[in-house]
């Protein structure tokens, strides 16, 4: 047997990803021996602890459970209750929470797009020291975030765990006048993610698809937010309440977030490549144009890519939230009585990152008896790790400190969020 | 030191266990960032930076609560290569919402969540930086407030007090003009007792305050459950609205304590 040239590549901290985590890459020459995501944040045991609490507690407390999407998980905690004690919300109400989730995806895309991702494609370490070289772009980048930022603490009183949410509607619901004051700044920010895409599409991508397994929520006639069917490019089509009998968790040594997996199938992919891919006619014109004018296809399968998409998302969240604004009467009442009884009740809403599914059971005082959370990451997990095997054999060739950052790209790809699936990604590539 | 040239003071950001809120507010300063960026020297900051330089800092801020054997470690190394740390928010605090585990069997908690469990590697509390390392300034909040954050590194780097007032969120509805909910509506509000900073924001928002910044300088808890229980709130609700995300502050814990005995 031949001797195999080995090199051991360690990256100790892999950063702009939210939360903690570990990445081990071990090869034998040039082929790949090991691939493992491990996520070592500290477990918080949120599902633990919401037993005994009021189900009229619960939108504050999840929304802990991460600070860049608190509102995907008010959003899926109040569906998923709504559901559980059959309330029916006012039309206006479902008007103002895709309004808040237009904020959420605003700010939290802007993040991504240029503070994490752009630096990668562009060889800087971070934003700031991007923004010596590409100030304007930097700057559109910090207003378009601002922008998003503006509709949440509008609508929520902060961006980062917003107070307005609640089991039924809203504490509040803002004034006609006070939204329109966001309309201005909101038509710079469609602008500004149409510019958005247009420097996008022009950045390198490495040449790399995948055959993947999209799964995201579909609603017959809008791009989905909190609403809809969960669907696939391979046949699946259930209710949310369905979504355990048809997904399982895996608990795996290395990792404190629980990996999951479509039964029967594995791997699966959701988050914006996923929404785009399956929902591409039920975008805007604005939208589907500025795909096309991007050189962007549904399908795409291209994981790099998914930087156009987030800009695509823009658009669309930037031209949703005016069209919102544009028809919206304040609701009768902010918010409808939901009574307590037994019951059980599932939820799945598009978090900025993808799927996230609740789901709670309440006593007949309307504690919390029992609960699940599944976030996106962690249902991305096992499937960056595949990215990583076939992406990795690919660039085997090359010098160790080109795979390693383009390995950490691939994983910013999926805009993991440790601190959602658990936490730290630290990055080790062995060369056995 | 004097006869060298004067280099940016060095800012590091650390996490422990936390949902990264609070170092986002420093992404979240948009207006700022660019400035601070300017005046600083971000140093290590690895959700916003892959450059990551080596200590010591000057400043070094810390998220998050101890949880585990290894972060229990891992704070003594930080203390020791930062100047002045500041903890900032409700975890690096009062060991935030994941301290509820404390009044808990935590061996449970883990069945309740992993299907493994020995593969999971925690302490039984969730706890402050402050029971483990000195602490230079504690900036409380759930999150914290961005404005807060930048004065308090202003007021750090020019090495004077921060204007970070201790009083309670009560103080802050009055200034805001906000009609009492508690005493005009009866809505159960835990504004009395709460340390001032997020600008009165669930009074505005027609809901009682529940806390999110922890206890006030010198709070009347035992004042507050009277009153509490005056609203129709029995002593299981009491508890719980004293055990959110400040519930491991002594004086919170104090008082669901008592409201759970009784």
């Amino acid at each position: 047997m031949s001797k195999q040239p080995s090199r051991t590549i360690k990256v100790d901290t892999l950063a702009r990803v939210e939360g903690e985590g570990a990445l081990y890459i071990k090869l034998k020459g040039d082929l790949v021996q090991d691939v493992k995501l491990k996520i070592y944040e500290p477990p918080r045991f949120f599902e633990a602890f919401l037993r005994g609490r009021h189900f009229s507690e619960i939108p504050d407390i999840v929304a802990r459970i991460c600070g860049i999407c608190p509102i995907a998980y008010q959003m899926s905690a109040v569906h998923a209750i709504e559901r559980a004690l059959g309330v029916a919300i006012d039309p206006s109400v479902r008007m103002l929470r895709r309004l808040f989730y237009c904020g959420e995806w605003i700010e939290s895309h802007a993040l991504h797009v240029y503070m994490l991702h752009a630096p990668d494609f562009l060889g800087y370490p971070d934003a700031i020291a991007m923004a010596r070289d590409h100030q304007a772009v930097v700057q559109q980048g910090l207003r378009l975030k601002k922008a998003g930022n503006r509709i949440v603490a509008l609508m929520g009183g902060r961006e980062i765990h917003p107070v307005s949410a609640a089991v039924g509607g809203f504490y509040k619901a803002p004034s006609k006048s006070a939204l329109k004051e966001l309309v201005d700044e909101l038509k710079w920010a469609l602008d500004a993610s149409l510019a958005t895409a247009r420097w996008a599409s022009g950045l390198d991508f490495p040449d790399f698809e995948q055959d993947y397994e999209f799964v995201s929520l579909s609603h017959p006639n809008e791009y989905p937010f909190n609403e809809g069917r969960i669907v696939s490019n391979r046949g699946l089509d259930i209710d949310p309440s369905e979504y355990e009998d048809n997904f399982t968790e895996q608990h795996v040594q290395y990792s404190n977030a629980l990996h999951s997996v479509l039964r029967g199938r594995g791997s699966y992919m959701v988050g914006p490549m996923a929404r785009f891919n399956l929902n591409f006619d039920k975008l805007p014109d604005v939208a589907q144009q500025a795909a096309r004018d991007c050189g962007l296809q549904a399908p795409c399968r291209n994981p790099f890519r998914s930087i156009i998409v987030r800009a695509i998302e823009l658009v669309f969240a930037c031209h949703e939230a005016l069209r919102l604004i544009h028809e919206y009467e304040p609701p009768a009442a902010p918010r409808v009585q939901a009574c307590a009884r037994a019951s059980t009740g599932q939820a799945a809403t598009e978090a900025p990152r993808g799927l996230l599914y609740h789901r709670y059971e309440l006593d007949q005082d309307g504690l919390i008896a029992s609960a699940k959370i599944i976030p996106p990451t962690s249902q991305n997990q096992k499937r960056i790790e595949e990215d990583l095997w076939h992406f990795v054999s690919q660039v085997a060739t090359r010098p160790t400190e080109e795979i390693t950052l383009k390995c950490e790209q691939a994983v910013r790809n999926y805009d993991p969020c440790i601190s959602c699936a658990t936490h730290f990604l630290r990055l080790h590539v062995e060369r056995d | 030191m004097s006869s060298k040239v004067r280099r940016k003071p060095r800012i590091a950001v650390f996490k422990f266990a936390s949902c990264d809120g609070c170092q986002l507010s420093l992404l979240d300063a948009e207006d700022e960032l660019l400035g601070v960026a300017g005046a600083l020297d971000i140093a290590y900051f690895p959700e916003a930076s892959s450059a990551m330089v080596k200590g010591p800092y000057d400043i070094g801020l810390v998220e998050g609560s101890i949880t585990t054997h290894h972060d229990a470690q891992r704070i003594q190394e930080v203390r020791r290569q930062c100047k002045t740390l500041i903890t900032i928010g409700a975890c690096a605090t009062a060991g935030g919402i994941q301290a509820l585990r404390n009044w808990k069997d935590v061996d449970e908690f883990i069945r309740i969540v992993y299907a493994t469990p020995k593969y999971i590697n925690t302490l039984k509390l969730s706890t402050p930086i402050a029971e483990h390392v000195p602490v230079d300034f504690e900036l409380r909040g759930c999150p914290i407030n961005k404005h807060q954050l930048i004065e308090l590194i202003t007021a750090t780097l020019a090495g004077r007090k921060p204007n970070v007032p201790t009083y309670s969120v009560c103080m802050e509805c009055k200034r805001k003009g906000n009609v009492c909910i508690a005493v005009a509506q009866g809505v159960p509000c835990l504004g009395p007792v709460t340390h001032a900073g997020c600008g009165a924001l669930c009074p505005s928002f027609d809901r009682g305050c529940y806390g999110c910044y922890g206890p006030m300088e010198s709070p009347n808890t035992e004042s507050l459950s009277s009153q509490l229980r005056i609203l129709g709130q029995n002593n299981a609700e009491i508890t719980r609205a004293f055990r959110s995300f400040n519930a491991w502050s002594w004086q919170f814990r104090k008082a669901s304590e008592e409201t759970e005995r009784t």
